[in-house]
């Protein structure tokens, strides 16, 4: 328990509906049980959420940019789907399996799994590795994938999730 | 057939037809790490379209109790959410596990042993 008073608010309140929206029970028993066992959780591990030194606006402001960065990641993973359904449904299967190495510019943890994730999600490449620099290794399934990722300055997606964590300007600007 | 089960169906064939890409993508690329291409994005997407059916079908199947219209999509709707957390951290974890193990990976080349300090 090291967070602000702010902090345990708003992760007593995300836990409690969480709890009703799973338990689905109106009576005073269930709605006071998961008060209790709310609070507990929140009291003991809201420094997981909001950490001794981040600010409840701050991560507010985190989690509103991480849902505005949702809609475009669907787009590319419908994308990366298509991906896959056309090079497995052609006879010949047009793939050049490859391992490149690229520099990402993050360092965060957060920021690293989020930018893992979405790797492992768009057309053709999947997260292998990851040094403590901020080294990726990425299997790439064929020429053209590899190289959305090989570009100088490094690639769309590592600025879209870098700006999520105040790592890099917007990626457009 | 009213809209509704029209939407739902094309919805939940689009899922099927993912996973079954997944399958096949499973069955016919060469080596463990091209596989996991094909199941660890299909079944994300597969998956999430299939639950994405049921919870239209669910909100609009004409239940009276707020449970049913709310509370269960709600639940899928968290099932959705952690598919899109657990899937790629369990491909990465499986590709992480077999480049320890020293799995071959095949290219055009042939077959050969990934080496870290190789890539470019």
């Amino acid at each position: 328990m090291k967070g602000s008073k702010s902090g345990l608010a708003i992760t007593f309140i995300l836990l409690y509906v969480f709890w009703i929206l799973n338990s689905g029970l109106f009576d005073t028993f269930h709605l006071s049980l998961g008060v209790i066992c709310s609070f507990i959780v929140a009291y003991m591990f809201n420094d997981l959420l909001f950490g001794s030194d981040a600010k409840p606006g701050r991560v507010l402001l985190r989690a509103y940019r991480l849902l505005a960065y949702i809609p475009w990641l669907l787009y590319q993973i419908a994308l990366s789907n298509w991906d896959v359904f056309k090079r497995v449904m052609q006879p010949e299967m047009p793939i050049n399996p490859q391992v490149i190495k690229f520099r990402s510019g993050l360092s965060g943890e957060l920021a690293l799994t989020i930018f893992a994730n979405s790797i492992t999600l768009t057309p053709g490449t999947v997260t292998v590795d990851i040094d403590k620099d901020g080294t990726f290794y990425v299997h790439a399934i064929a020429d053209e994938p590899a190289g959305s990722l090989l570009t100088e300055p490094p690639c769309e997606m590592a600025g879209r999730s870098g700006y999520i964590f105040d790592e890099c300007r917007k990626w457009n600007s | 057939m009213n809209p509704v089960d029209i939407i739902v169906t094309l919805i939940m064939s689009v899922g099927a037809l993912l996973m079954l890409t997944g399958s096949i993508g499973l069955l016919r690329l060469p080596d463990v790490y091209c596989r996991m291409h094909a199941t660890g994005k299909c079944d994300t997407l597969g998956e999430s379209l299939i639950l994405l059916g049921l919870i239209i079908y669910q909100v609009y199947s004409g239940h009276e109790l707020v449970l049913d219209k709310v509370i269960v999509p709600a639940k899928m709707l968290f099932i959705i959410l952690f598919f899109f957390l657990a899937n790629p951290v369990a491909t990465h974890a499986i590709m992480k596990a077999a480049f320890i193990i020293k799995t071959p990976m095949w290219t055009k080349q042939g077959w050969k042993v990934w080496q870290k300090e190789e890539s470019r």
